[in-house]
């Protein structure tokens, strides 16, 4: 561990039940239950959430933003996989 | 004494322990270690204040002269009408001092209320139900943060073991009972604070195993004194920053 800075972690909330885990933001801890509690400390004191998750950053795999344009753009011509062609009914949420 | 009398001076004796530990850890905010400990420390602080203001309110509908607001209740009286125990008052000095201060209350703060739940009064029942879930997380922050720092470093091991030894003597003053507390306790309203002990002494101990802290060569005298008044020369200064704005400018509001 290095002895300066605390390793970094991010924080995923759960809103409410039902709901997906959501990136809130990053905190620095020493373990586990540490960050655990340094983000209920952080991001639910105004009731933010029901469910924390925490993971170390550095073992999050990121995509390369240089490589955008491979990986992201052959998406934007086919919008025939939207499923735009559908009525949905009023009642139907979080869609 | 008068019955309203008695339940005012018994209410200020728990909510003054609220009201004066939760000014000490405000003292850390903007000064903590790392920013998600100045928040953690923030927000005990303001619990601690919540609670202070549900024991304070209550206390000023009692009718007693000179005290008909809460704001009365924690602004107007002098270091001498204060009853909270004198480990609360004691100074923060370092996070090691600051972390095993909070350790030695949570622990007892959390049995407190844990039987103060089954009072006769129903206000004080609902105070201690509403705030032994916050006491709760603060008994797992500081003890978590004491095991941490005790099976630490061979520094922060040296400097729990030192505010252990600072603090220790006065760990057991809040279990020992006043009269106006038994009489309380005998009527249903109040806790049995002697009952407590043997179950605090096994919920620090478990901890303070872990920590590989050492009590054994400890004096196990108890300083007593706050619940009757007598304070450390401590509370005058937190007095004096606490109440500074309403004794200078009477009925102050903002």
């Amino acid at each position: 561990m290095n002895k300066k800075n605390w390793p970094l972690w991010e924080v995923f909330i759960r809103s409410k039940q039902g709901l997906s885990h959501k990136h809130v933001g990053s905190l620095h801890a020493t373990d586990e239950e540490m960050a655990i509690e340094n983000a209920r400390d952080v991001y639910t004191r105004r009731s933010e959430g029901v469910s924390i998750w925490v993971v170390e950053s550095k073992n999050i795999t990121a995509s390369n933003p240089e490589e955008n344009g491979e990986l992201f753009e052959p998406a934007q011509d086919k919008i025939y996989r939207h499923p735009t062609f559908y009525e949905l009914p009023n009642e139907l949420k979080h869609i | 004494m008068r019955k309203k009398e008695k339940l005012f001076h018994y209410i200020l004796g728990i909510g003054d322990n609220s009201l004066i530990l939760g000014h000490r850890l405000s003292e850390w905010c903007g000064h903590g270690p790392a920013l998600e400990i100045d928040m953690a420390l923030s927000n005990i602080a303001l619990d601690l204040l919540g609670q202070t203001r549900s024991y304070f309110q209550y206390a000023a509908t009692l009718g007693i002269a000179q005290f008909e607001t809460e704001d009365d209740v924690a602004y107007l009286r002098d270091a001498r009408n204060f009853k909270n125990v004198l480990l609360v008052e004691q100074p923060n000095d370092d996070f090691a001092h600051t972390i095993v201060r909070q350790f030695l209350f949570d622990a007892y703060h959390y049995l407190f209320l844990e039987k103060l739940r089954e009072s006769k009064d129903k206000t004080l029942r609902a105070i201690a139900e509403k705030s032994i879930k916050e006491v709760a997380y603060h008994f797992r922050f500081s003890s978590q943060w004491v095991i941490r720092l005790g099976d630490g470093t061979e520094e922060s091991h040296q400097r729990m073991q030192t505010a252990l030894d600072n603090l220790w003597r006065y760990r057991h003053e809040a279990m020992e009972m006043t009269d106006l507390e038994k009489e309380m306790a005998e009527k249903g309203i109040g806790v049995n604070l002697e009952e407590l002990k043997q179950a605090y002494n096994q919920k620090i101990g478990e901890v303070l195993v872990e920590a590989t802290l050492n009590v054994v060569n400890l004096d196990t005298w108890t300083q007593k004194g706050g619940k009757e008044g007598k304070h450390s020369e401590h509370l005058g200064f937190i007095l004096a920053e606490l109440q500074w704005m309403q004794r200078t400018y009477p009925n102050m509001q903002w």
